[in-house]
């Protein structure tokens, strides 16, 4: 905005301005609020894994959220760990199939029980931990439920709820 | 001033232009249609046959509605209606199957949501209570026709509805009243409902697939019954002025001469329910919007008032 | 490469790679604009805020509207209006905007005529500002599809049925225009790519050449008086702001710009918020459906003169009257035969001219909405689109004769 010919502060101009520039902050904030995730989509979608057919040492993965989940039934060979989703007698490794890294999807080689991510050579045990590389923390253990042989994922268990509280995942 | 008066005449044409393209044109296009309040005594009915000249339909129904009159005034027995009411329950009764086009309305709060001389004229003869009698050479062939003999009695039909207005008529919800009244021919895709209910969530591609061929089953059987598919009536409330609403609602015939769709005799209170519930789901921002609407002025207007203040501040020693 | 010195400020700066003082100069501080004028002259920047509105507002808009046949209706009517945070405010905002800036065009269209701004070295004005006409016609006309009401489908089916020509029967034109035999999915999403880039980047083309073709010969004033706007100048830069006859276009004649936008704001917001049934049809509520015609079927509000100059006459007659009913107001500089730029109160039978012409139009708008039926209305329509014509014939004869003032 110019000065008044008389080089005087144009102070009704520049209340108007500040006056504007408040209404376009509240332009802005429901520009943002525009662009917010839907309600359809933030609602919690959950998916139901029926482990009964699981084989050992064979990983499913499974779709939650848009994200891979890896559902692995570890064989009697491999080692428990406080981190296994337990279902009667089995013990299964249940983690959010992107390395910690980066996000690149790591890939199961069963003969080395080991997860080994392509993108820069992380790797992870058969239970999560990061064991080699880049990776700077464990896979992530998503929210879960026991329902008899079922695992729901999406919904946050007592089992899920124990493992938050003993800080096994973030 | 010589703009104020040519602010005067912009604003002059701009209104007599919005009114002859508005007001005057939809006065033009929708002649008025006269409510009658939610009351049901077959006066709308008796001039639109005796508009259509024919004499023996007009004596039909103000013999009707005279008798529906007569039986109002009796003191309708609540226990002696509860057994008699026992009749209804066969087919207006949970988990119902469609019955000769559509699945019997739930009856939970009858009392509440309906008007008390229209369920003594729907127990007494349903097409004509709901003014579709032009669709049936005999009313007893109406999906709830043989009603007429089942509950004939007058004292009979006075004690029912003494026991609906009695202990069918809770408080309920808006979207209750809906289901209750609308529901069992109009879908609501914005609700999630159709003619079978809830839509429930599926977990399996295979089940989700399997529930809509029984929607479109039972929407079938709806639409063989009345001609075609009622419509889906998720935004109606911004598909038609409020007005043809409760015209409508009140009386079909009024909005839609011939059509199927029947009378459901909502009582004033019912029909706000149900006016209430169309608001929810076809104008959800309605609060939203009356809530910024006032501080979005009120803004303008502080803003016009400093942009006068800065004009003069600009102006000052130009004139 | 030219020679540069450091700067000492940032506006130093810029004004050695972008000449941002020279440009601040001629378009804001050094742009003379008469004083004798009235709010009317504010209608353009009316008009560019109000497509600014337009365009914010259908940006937030587009991030959610699904231009397929079976997801286009509620992507608006359901995602938008209640899922998207304040998604119904756009929608608002975006609906009552497109029918505001045709009653503010045609406010600037007619003030133009009036004070006769459209000649004397102003024709380019006139000329672009007519392209912009056409330009926001073809803007509303393909954004009005875009919902898939029953409006829309059927506004749709009736205007593109025009292009058969009448007797031409150039039927297949009329299929290579929808991109099937009906308007369906090849249709909508030809107008989605019309509506949302190809018109919008016309407009603002136009727009920048309105604005050129108006900065050397300056706005037009109440009287139409041709005076030496350097003179002046010199007068308001010693200091003389009483006596000399131009403003700067800022901050003085902008501050008034921005008074009358606070005042048509008011009544802007007024519309959103309390009353938009005018600019969101009802009948447009109800999903599109090829098998059933709604029982009153007519174009939005501003496109009503138009149609109605197309109905009264016999199928050819019609289309022909129509069609030059579009272009006849690109050639009012050219019909105006007299040399006068003054309002038309002063211009003799011109004021007659210009009176009936508006009048003639608001009853051609009102005669547009009305069905056909009616025996009365359609003869007044007739009268009003045959006296459109005469008013037109009439134009260069009765400018011929009129007093050089």
């Amino acid at each position: 905005m110019a000065k008044s010919e008389q080089g005087r502060r144009d102070f009704m101009g520049m209340a108007l301005g500040g006056f504007t520039a408040l209404g376009g902050i509240g332009a802005l904030y429901a520009m943002k609020r525009s662009w917010d995730p839907l309600p359809s989509v933030k609602a919690a979608g959950f998916t139901t894994v029926d482990l009964s057919g699981a084989q050992p040492n064979v990983l499913n993965v499974e779709k939650w959220r848009g994200k891979p989940i890896f559902v692995l039934k570890k064989s009697a060979d491999m080692k428990k760990d406080p981190r296994d989703v337990v279902v009667g007698s089995d013990h299964y490794h249940v983690s959010i199939g992107l390395c910690t890294h980066l996000g690149c999807i790591p890939a199961y080689v069963p003969d080395d029980h080991k997860f080994k991510c392509a993108c820069h050579g992380g790797e992870f045990d058969a239970s999560g931990h990061e064991i080699f590389g880049p990776p700077p923390s464990p896979l992530e253990i998503p929210p879960f439920k026991i329902d008899g042989t079922k695992l729901v994922l999406g919904e946050a268990g007592p089992e899920y709820k124990k493992m938050l509280d003993a800080g096994l995942t973030a | 001033m010589k703009e104020l008066k040519i602010f005067g005449i912009v604003a002059i044409f701009t209104l007599v232009l919005y009114w002859g393209v508005e007001p005057f044109a939809h006065s033009q296009m929708h002649k008025h249609v006269e409510g009658h309040d939610f009351v049901y005594n077959g006066a709308a009915d008796i001039e639109e046959a005796e508009a259509a000249k024919k004499e023996d339909k007009v004596k039909v129904k103000k013999a009707f509605w005279a008798d529906v009159e007569k039986i109002s005034k009796l003191k309708g027995d609540v226990a002696a209606g509860e057994a008699t009411f026992a009749m209804c329950a066969g087919c207006h009764m949970e988990g119902a199957v469609n019955m000769g086009g559509v699945v019997p309305p739930p009856l939970d709060h009858a009392g509440s949501l309906y008007e008390k001389n229209y369920l003594i004229a729907l127990i007494k003869d349903p097409a004509m209570a709901s003014n579709v009698d032009h669709k049936y050479k005999d009313t007893m062939t109406h999906p709830m026709g043989s009603i007429k003999t089942m509950v004939s009695e007058p004292q009979d039909i006075a004690n029912v509805v003494a026991y609906l207005k009695a202990k069918k008529a809770g408080e309920l919800t808006t979207k209750e009243a809906f289901t209750e009244a609308c529901a069992r021919c109009h879908a609501m895709r914005y609700a999630k409902t159709t003619q079978l209910g809830d839509t429930p969530k599926f977990k399996y591609k295979k089940d989700e697939l399997a529930y809509k061929i029984k929607v479109i089953d039972e929407q079938d059987l709806v639409k063989a019954y009345m001609g075609k598919l009622p419509p889906d009536l998720s935004i109606i409330i911004r598909a038609r002025s409020e007005h043809f609403l409760e015209t409508f609602v009140e009386n079909p015939q009024s909005g839609l001469p011939g059509t199927s769709m029947p009378r459901v005799g909502l009582s004033h209170e019912g029909y706000e329910k149900v006016k209430t519930y169309l608001e929810e789901i076809g104008d959800p921002s309605k609060p939203a919007r009356e809530e910024l609407g006032p501080k979005v002025l009120l803004f303008f207007i502080i803003f016009t008032g400093l942009a006068f203040l800065w004009k003069k501040s600009r102006w000052k020693g130009h004139h | 490469m030219a020679h540069f010195e450091k700067a000492k400020n940032l506006n130093e700066w810029l004004d050695q790679r972008l000449a941002v003082n020279t440009l601040k100069k001629v378009m804001q501080t050094e742009y003379w604009i008469p004083k004798n004028i009235n709010f009317l002259w504010a209608m353009g920047m009316v008009l560019a805020a109000t497509f600014g509105i337009l365009l914010v507002s259908g940006i937030f808009l587009l991030m959610y509207y699904k231009p397929d046949t079976n997801l286009a209706f509620d992507s608006v009517n359901y995602t938008i209006m209640s899922e998207v945070g304040y998604g119904w405010l756009w929608r608002h905002v975006h609906g009552v905007g497109a029918s505001l800036v045709f009653l503010i065009i045609y406010i600037h269209m007619f003030t133009g005529i009036y004070y006769g701004s459209y000649k004397k070295g102003r024709e380019l004005i006139w000329l672009s500002g007519m392209g912009l006409f056409v330009a926001f016609s073809a803007e509303a006309f393909s954004g009005y599809m875009l919902p898939w009401g029953q409006m829309s489908y059927w506004a749709g089916m009736v205007i593109t049925n025009l292009f058969s020509g009448g007797s031409l029967e150039a039927y297949g034109l009329v299929e290579w225009i929808r991109g099937d035999y009906v308007p369906a999915d090849a249709f909508l999403t030809r107008f989605f790519m019309l509506h949302v880039l190809l018109i919008p980047v016309a407009i603002i083309g136009l727009i920048v050449l309105h604005f050129g073709t108006l900065r050397i010969p300056h706005v037009n004033n109440q009287d139409g008086e041709e005076f030496d706007f350097a003179e002046a100048a010199e007068l308001y830069k010693a200091g003389k702001v009483k006596e000399s006859k131009v403003i700067p276009f800022s901050p003085v004649f902008l501050s008034k710009d921005v008074l009358v936008m606070g005042v048509y704001f008011i009544l802007f917001f007024y519309l959103v918020f309390y009353h938009f049934e005018f600019a969101m049809d009802p009948v447009n509520f109800d999903p599109a459906d090829g098998l059933k015609t709604p029982a009153h079927i007519y174009p939005e509000w501003y496109f009503l003169w138009s149609y109605e100059i197309l109905r009264p006459f016999s199928k050819d007659l019609g289309l022909i009257a129509f069609a030059i009913a579009q272009v006849i107001f690109f050639m009012l500089p050219f019909l105006d035969r007299s040399p006068n730029v003054a309002p038309a109160s002063r211009r003799g039978l011109f004021k007659y001219w210009f009176w009936l012409m508006l009048l003639d139009m608001i009853t051609l708008t009102f005669m547009g909405k009305l069905p056909p039926t009616d025996a009365l209305f359609a003869n007044i329509g007739l009268v009003a689109a045959i006296l459109f014509f005469v008013l037109w014939i009439a134009l260069p004869i009765i400018t011929k004769l009129e007093k050089k003032l």
